[in-house]
């Protein structure tokens, strides 16, 4: 299931405004990969042409490959649609559909996607909402709306909403930003269960964060001000923390600058 | 003990002296005094006169009692208070005025056999007849405009909000802000010109549906193009993200979300072409029989029934019209009252 995602000499532009620059990278399957950096230098940017939701802005164009398991996925004739099946998001700010219910959430993806079968529906939201560490908690009022729950059990709602329709990767920007410390905690405990099925992209602008989930770390930075954003510097996480190769990297880890 | 001593300084001087409620009566009872002995004295007379003088005197001393009491700031606070008071009921009181009226001639009139029987062989001053004939038409008239105003608008909306980006959807914009001025006899004179004229058509009730919904369609377009853009990008991103296609984004996410304000815009556009005269005026024509079919022959409708009784030198024509008139007005309150139902049903759980 889990795919491992490529990306080769990547520019991200918005309109005239060019973003991102010349990214290379590459992204393991079952690990964690976490993307740090100052504001606006990219990570949310770089994330989302990973499912080609960039190109939902208008005017938002991406250059170079995006691969997943080798295969280009800003060719021509890719739908956009089959690409983000494939690859699931969770946002920063809880999003669960304020009309439906809990179970309705969950299902969502599926359910739109004309699956009517009750007794299939009901076992995915099972375990779904389990493999979110979600389940004892709304077991018993999955006809709810989605919004009644609190912010850190909504995120876990959108994480399960996500997994319900069994993607190869899942990509995750900043979200814990808008938790509380103890949801947190719920949601990193999750992403260290979930790596043993997905292949996961995290976005954190908390770097005790990155250095707690992630396998792989990966630093943005931004060229000079008004400039480009681009990948400083892709390695293992303990690399990165202890001794990285750029100084970039090291004045932001330390604290120096960002 | 300093504790105590500093914590009852800093609370005396938060405390300020208010004018109590025995003085705000007196202030009041006070004004209509010296203003009934005014009026005695004076050549000043009229009952508005009257309660606009002792209005105004009352503000005025309630401001100087205030000032010299309570201080320049609850003043103010007073007197911006008494005077937004006083507009907000002036807005109201025409409303509540025209509806007093209405319901005192009408009743007059109204009765079960009103309701049911028609004008047909009734003459003007003839007191029986009624508007059955009218309540038909107009259901008929308003629901066929819906039926069509209602689809076509939100599509259109749908496309505006959810689909153009380039030339076309701005253009298509400023025509609905132009169509939204539109004089309602010049959508009545349109169909006729078309319909009736051009292609050679009857007067029914279906050409004065098709004058309803030129002049639905702007609002309907515009209501829901402005509850569909409250509706957060965050919940159609949550949705692409699922792999949802964008059709299906729309319909099953983004509608719900919008859908009460959709309801609400929606009834609130019926509610006005109800009472729409002047486009049925060349369209429906109006008929004193009962005609069921819309689609052939000139059809009668309550506007216009009030519209023309109310036109006749004849006191039981124009009491008709009063009544006709309070059941025009109540068929558009429950209008009102059904779209705050039906926008409360749809509106979004939590
Ligand atoms: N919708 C947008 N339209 C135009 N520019 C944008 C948009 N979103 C982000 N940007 C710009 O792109 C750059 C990178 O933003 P982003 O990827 O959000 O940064 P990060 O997630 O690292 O904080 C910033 O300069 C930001 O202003
Ligand atoms: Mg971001």
């Amino acid at each position: 299931m889990a795919k491992n995602v490529q990306m080769k000499d990547v520019d991200i532009y918005y309109g005239k405004f060019h973003a991102v620059q010349g990214v290379n990278l590459s992204v393991p399957p079952r690990a964690v990969t976490a993307f740090i950096g100052p504001s606006g230098c990219g990570k949310s940017t770089v994330l989302r042409t990973i499912n080609r939701m960039h190109e939902v802005i208008p005017g938002a164009r991406v250059e170079g490959r995006v691969e997943l398991d080798g295969e280009d996925i800003y060719r021509p004739g890719v739908d956009p649609v089959e690409v983000r099946r494939a690859v699931g998001m969770v946002f920063q700010r809880p999003n669960p559909f304020p009309t439906m219910s809990i179970r309705d959430n969950v299902v969502a993806g599926l359910k739109l996607q004309r699956v009517n079968d009750k007794a299939q529906l009901n076992e995915v939201t099972e375990r779904s909402l389990r493999a979110a560490n979600l389940w004892n908690e709304v077991k018993d009022r999955l006809g709810k709306p989605g919004g009644s729950l609190s912010g850190g059990q909504q995120q876990r709602l959108c994480i399960a909403r996500a997994i319900a329709v069994q993607p190869d990767v899942l990509l995750m920007d900043e979200p814990c930003s808008a938790l509380d410390p103890i949801s947190t905690l719920a949601i990193e405990d999750l992403i260290g269960k979930l790596k043993q099925d997905y292949t996961i992209v995290i976005v954190t602008h908390n770097m005790q964060q990155a250095a707690r989930v992630s396998d792989r770390t990966g630093f943005f930075n931004l060229l000079a001000v008004d400039k480009p954003g681009r990948l400083v510097e892709l390695d293992d996480t303990e690399k990165i923390f202890s001794n990285p190769t750029e100084k970039a990297t090291e004045d932001y880890i330390s604290g120096r600058f960002g | 003990m300093t504790l105590v001593g500093v914590a009852s300084t800093v609370s005396s001087a938060l405390i300020r002296t208010r004018l109590s409620a025995w003085s705000l009566t007196a202030i009041a009872v006070g004004t209509v005094a010296v203003t009934v002995v005014l009026f005695a004295a004076t050549p000043m007379q009229g009952r508005v006169a009257f309660l606009l003088f002792a209005a105004a005197l009352y503000v005025t001393a309630l401001t100087t009692v205030s000032a010299l009491v309570e201080g320049r700031r609850r003043a103010k606070d007073r007197l911006v208070t008494s005077i937004v008071v006083a507009c907000s009921g002036a807005a109201v009181l025409p409303l509540i005025a025209v509806l007093g009226f209405t319901i005192a001639k009408g009743t007059a009139v109204l009765s079960g056999s009103f309701l049911t029987h028609t004008m047909r062989g009734v003459a003007e001053q003839d007191a029986n007849g009624g508007i059955y004939q009218a309540i038909i038409g107009t259901l008929e008239q308003v629901g066929l405009a819906t039926l069509m105003a209602v689809p076509f608008g939100l599509l259109v909306a749908i496309y505006l909000v959810e689909y153009s980006s380039g030339r076309f959807g701005r253009f298509v914009s400023f025509f609905v802000d132009v169509m939204t001025g539109l004089p309602s006899i010049v959508a009545g004179l349109f169909i006729f010109a078309l319909w009736i004229l051009a292609l050679g058509q009857s007067f029914s009730g279906f050409a004065g549906s098709m004058a309803l919904t030129v002049l639905m369609l702007p609002t309907v377009v515009r209501s829901a193009e402005e509850m569909l853009k409250i509706v957060p990008d965050s919940l159609r991103e949550g949705s692409y993200a699922l792999g949802i296609q964008k059709w299906v984004t729309v319909v099953r996410i983004v509608l719900p979300s919008a859908l009460a304000g959709i309801v609400t815009g929606v009834m609130l556009a019926i509610a006005r072409v109800t009472g729409e005269t002047a486009p049925l005026l060349v369209t429906v024509f109006g008929n004193p029989a009962l005609n069921f079919n819309p689609f052939s022959g000139a059809q009668a409708s309550l506007p216009l029934f009030v519209f023309s009784e109310a036109g006749l030198p004849n006191e039981t024509a124009i009491n008709r019209a009063w009544a006709a008139a309070l059941v025009l007005i109540l068929v558009v309150l429950v209008l009102n009252v059904v779209a705050r139902v039906l926008a409360r049903l749809v509106s979004v759980r939590s």
